[in-house]
């Protein structure tokens, strides 16, 4: 059996099978253009490809799906971008999107991110249609594809990303969390889900508690005043040491004028996600395409199901070479497919878009492109709502 | 086949909806003809009303029932709408609530033709138009003010006592100061959370599902927000459109004279010429100059000499009280060549630059006497140099010092180092002329060296020249609320009489220019 191992030298006889057979074309196109309710949509929307070499082309854009298929099986990106939707005077907005970013060892992180943001999107701020990508290595990307996100202006974009940081401060600043009553219930919904975690991540993955080093970091983070260091240094056991922690802000609290959150902090500090503040507030940002390939880790961009969140594992993600290995397989009953490929001729168009759904389905990106297709169903079950509420305005006399 | 639910509206006349209530957005201009008379007469009352505003505005606080009281008899004066439940029913004397909200509408679009051309006409009178917002807003019902945002399609609904209940816990701990019973007293506007970005922002506000939850403390902010923006992007618009107006030769004198004066005029267009002798300027200094002023002149006649900012800013400050360009000259020579310079450096050197501050030589830049933004702001005094102001450059201790020697009540330069402290460098200097006039109440609101000279020269009782030139542009000082009566209802009386005069006026005063 070879190997499906990537290799980033194999990139150029990989892309092109890739593009030719694989990217869903018209689901991505569908998505792009949402649902056909806004015309000219897609013929504005900017792409960049950054090609073999490191070559980087900008200011691409189609005017149909066709055309964006034919370019690209033509050049075989190594990256695609995706920009915001421009004319020639003006830039106007488009989807949004937040950008996390983590340490590159922990996957828990991304998903408290993932988590804290999508619960303050939808519930917070009522965006129904969020598509959380995964870049491929160690990033994740929200696309919030509502019509109310496209409309956003600078300003509120802006505010937005203020609402949902936390965590402030650089290298210099020791203490990055501050909490002062009355605690919003979004930091309270937040503390929520970071406090499952926290054993699990920072307790046992990080070993927080455990390591001289990281010990004092968090010591640095406690009140001065607290006096219990004697009995910490005496105990051994990690998770001992963060009870000792939770007890004393539980004293603190009760004989402090001011409600003590030391130990929420702590736990805010070392797990609440930093958002990329430029990609969230900027419009003419451009953004890696979902279905876009890693070049480093050979990783497809795949959307992520949020209600399997926990399941997700970013280390069994398809990479490019194993899903053009899964094509290649020789499968049962290939001979009858010919046969049916020949009889469809007649409807060329469909027969194409019949055997590359044929192809796909074979490979481990199948279920990630099923996914893709329900959120484009939702998004198209709202469109719809839309044009039937334009069209109705449009009969007032 | 069934139509939504949009019921034709049978009114005739769109502006009697407009009408409705006592205050408005001023979202649509006026469509009627109006003879010019009333055009002025319109114009020039609101501008004494929003001067009005200014001047209580820096005085009091905004709320207190002193300004409230005194807008209040200041807008019933000028016959503009001030009870929010006024309407025509019971008959009365006087002009008709309608007809007052109807001048309301109109002069507020005569203005704005006067006030778009530039930012700081602009920053002043939207200011003004949202103090006044704001007074009559805060006087409508709270059940009147919803069905107001609603109509001006600010659709802010107020959530109901049992979603209150739903959403106490979240709603305590998302604004600062609210107890659950406060929440349960206070109404809570459900806001779409692009209108209320600024709470969005710093996390003050309860989000769901896209809404903010407002308390009725922070809608007034958003409403008031939203009517400056709404008034600043009208503003540009029209700024637009200026040429067509300016070209009307019927117009363009007033809309000029209407933005001189919310400055007071600019004092570039010399009066009194001659009518000031070089041998009074020394008790002059004394009584009627402002202290930056002042303080030029004693510098001037101890050193015999002043750098190029002082001589620029006290030179034109001369120009605008009344000094001929000759009696400037014999002026500056007479103290310069008491000191290090003889009479033909005076003439090589420094005899240009008064000519030129007289408009003639040169390009004539700017040569307009500086008003106290300008010394405020720019070009700030170091070592060696006497210009500037006094209340903001100098230093406290200085300054008090300084006010000692000008024989300044101990308790009256606490009051002036109060303002000093607070940054209100011109109420500093307000009150500086009330202490040495002896007054208690200076009734205009100070912004030009020059016009300190002339509201002193006034007070003094300076003769009838000086108050011709107060007048024309300066009545809508003259008719603050705080003066009184008398004045302000002569005034009122006498203005449709005596607007052909005025405008006659006008021109002459524009042509001896």
């Amino acid at each position: 059996m070879p190997s499906s191992d990537y290799d980033p030298a194999s990139l150029p006889d990989l892309l092109p099978l890739y593009y030719r057979r694989l990217f869903p074309f018209s689901q991505y196109y569908r998505w792009l253009s949402y649902g056909g309710v806004q015309k000219n949509y897609f013929q504005n929307r900017e792409f960049s490809f950054t090609l073999k070499d490191d070559i980087y082309v900008r200011y691409q854009s189609f005017s149909t799906q066709n055309e964006l298929e034919k370019e690209m099986q033509k050049m075989n990106p190594y990256k695609i971008d995706v920009g915001a939707v421009y004319s020639h005077r003006v830039i106007f907005h488009t989807l949004q999107s937040f950008a996390a970013d983590i340490c590159s060892k922990c996957w828990t992180l991304m998903t408290i991110a993932i988590r804290i943001l999508d619960r303050a999107l939808q519930d917070d701020f009522g965006f129904q249609h969020r598509l959380w990508v995964y870049s491929g290595r160690r990033g994740v990307h929200c696309w919030v594809c509502d019509e109310a996100a496209r409309k956003l202006s600078v300003a509120a974009r802006s505010a937005v990303t203020e609402y949902l940081s936390l965590v402030k401060g650089g290298d210099e600043t020791i203490k990055k969390v501050v909490l002062t009553e009355p605690i919003h219930p979004f930091i309270s919904n937040s503390l929520k889900v970071v406090k499952e975690y926290f054993s699990r991540y920072a307790l046992h993955d990080q070993d927080l508690m455990g390591s001289k080093e990281s010990v004092e970091k968090v010591l640095a983070l406690v009140p001065e005043d607290i006096l219990f260091l004697q009995e910490f240094k005496k105990e051994k056991k990690p998770e001992k040491r963060w009870e000792l922690i939770e007890a004393e802000a539980l004293r603190k609290q009760s004989t402090a004028k001011k409600g003590q959150y030391f130990e929420n902090e702590i736990m805010l500090q070392y797990c609440y996600p930093r958002l990329d503040a430029n990609v969230s507030k900027g419009v003419n940002h451009l953004l890696k395409s979902p279905f876009s390939v890693h070049p480093k880790t050979g990783r497809i961009s795949v959307p992520i199901n949020v209600s399997e969140l926990d399941k997700f594992d970013p280390f069994s993600v398809p990479t490019i070479s194993l899903i053009c290995e899964e094509l290649d397989r020789p499968r049962p009953g290939e001979e009858k497919e010919k046969v049916e490929d020949a009889k469809e001729k007649a409807d060329e168009k469909d027969a194409i878009e019949k055997r590359k759904s044929r192809d796909y389905k074979r490979t481990s990106l199948a279920k990630y492109i099923k996914y893709f297709d329900q959120f484009l169903d939702g998004m198209a079950r709202s469109w719809k709502g839309e044009r039937l509420r334009n069209s109705d305005l449009q009969k007032e006399f | 086949m069934q139509f939504g639910g949009r019921r034709k509206k049978i009114s005739t006349n769109p502006q009697s909806e407009l009408y409705g209530q006592h205050l408005q957005f001023y979202g649509q201009p006026p469509l009627e003809n109006i003879s010019l008379s009333e055009f002025e007469t319109f114009a020039v009352e609101r501008l004494k009303l929003l001067k009005t505003v200014e001047n209580l505005g820096v005085s009091h606080v905004k709320v207190s029932d002193q300004y409230k009281g005194k807008l209040e008899s200041q807008l019933k004066t000028l016959n503009f709408p001030y009870r929010p439940d006024a309407d025509d029913k019971k008959s009365q004397s006087g002009p008709t609530e309608y007809e007052k909200r109807r001048k309301d509408h109109i002069s507020h679009f005569i203005l704005r033709l006067a006030y778009c051309q530039t930012e700081d006409l602009r920053r002043w009178f939207i200011q003004q138009e949202v103090d006044l917002f704001r007074f009559r807003f805060n006087d409508l019902d709270p059940k009147q003010q919803l069905p107001f945002l609603h109509k001006n399609n600010l659709h802010y609904d107020t959530i109901s006592s049992e979603e209150k209940i739903e959403l106490k816990d979240q709603l305590i701990n998302s604004s600062f100061g609210f107890s659950g019973i406060k929440v349960m007293e206070h109404e809570f506007y459900k806001v779409p959370f692009q209108d209320a970005l600024d709470l969005v922002r710093l996390r003050k506000v309860y989000l769901k599902q896209g809404y903010a939850y407002i308390p009725h403390q922070d809608i007034v902010t958003i409403v008031l927000n939203d009517f400056r923006t709404r008034l600043s992007k009208a503003l540009a618009l029209t700024a637009r459109s200026l040429p067509a107006v300016h070209s009307d030769e019927r117009l363009q004198p007033l809309l000029n004279h209407l933005s001189h004066a919310y400055v007071g005029q600019d004092y570039s267009i010399q009066k009194n010429v001659g009518k000031i002798s070089l041998d009074q300027i020394d008790s002059l200094s004394g009584k009627s100059f402002p202290l930056c002023m002042r303080q030029l002149h004693q510098s001037l006649r101890e050193n015999h000499h002043l750098r190029h900012g002082g001589r620029m800013q006290y030179g034109l400050f001369l120009k605008g009280i009344g000094l001929s360009l000759e009696q400037a000259l014999q002026f500056w020579k007479m103290e310069f060549t008491r000191g290090k310079v003889d009479a033909d450096k005076f003439d090589k050197a420094y005899a240009y630059s008064i000519r030129h501050m007289f408009g003639k030589e040169g390009k004539r830049t700017d040569y307009t006497p500086y008003s106290c933004m300008k010394v405020i702001l720019s070009n700030p005094p170091s070592q060696g140099d006497h210009h500037g102001c006094p209340f903001r450059h100098s230093d406290p201790e200085l300054l008090k010092q300084k006010l000692q020697v000008y024989k300044v009540s101990p308790s009256g330069i606490n009051q002036i180092l109060e303002l000093v402290k607070g940054m209100h460098y011109q109420l500093a200097c307000q009150k500086y002329f009330e202490l040495t006039h002896n007054i208690e109440d200076s009734s205009f609101s100070l912004n030009h060296p020059n016009q300190y000279f002339l509201e002193s020269q006034k007070l003094l009782g300076g003769g009838k020249d000086i108050k011709r030139e107060m007048d024309a542009p300066q009545r809508s000082q003259e008719n603050s609320a705080s003066k009184g009566s008398a004045a302000t209802q002569e005034v009122a009386a006498n203005t449709s009489q005596h607007l052909a005069e005025m405008t006659e006026d006008l021109e002459s005063f524009f042509q001896e220019a």
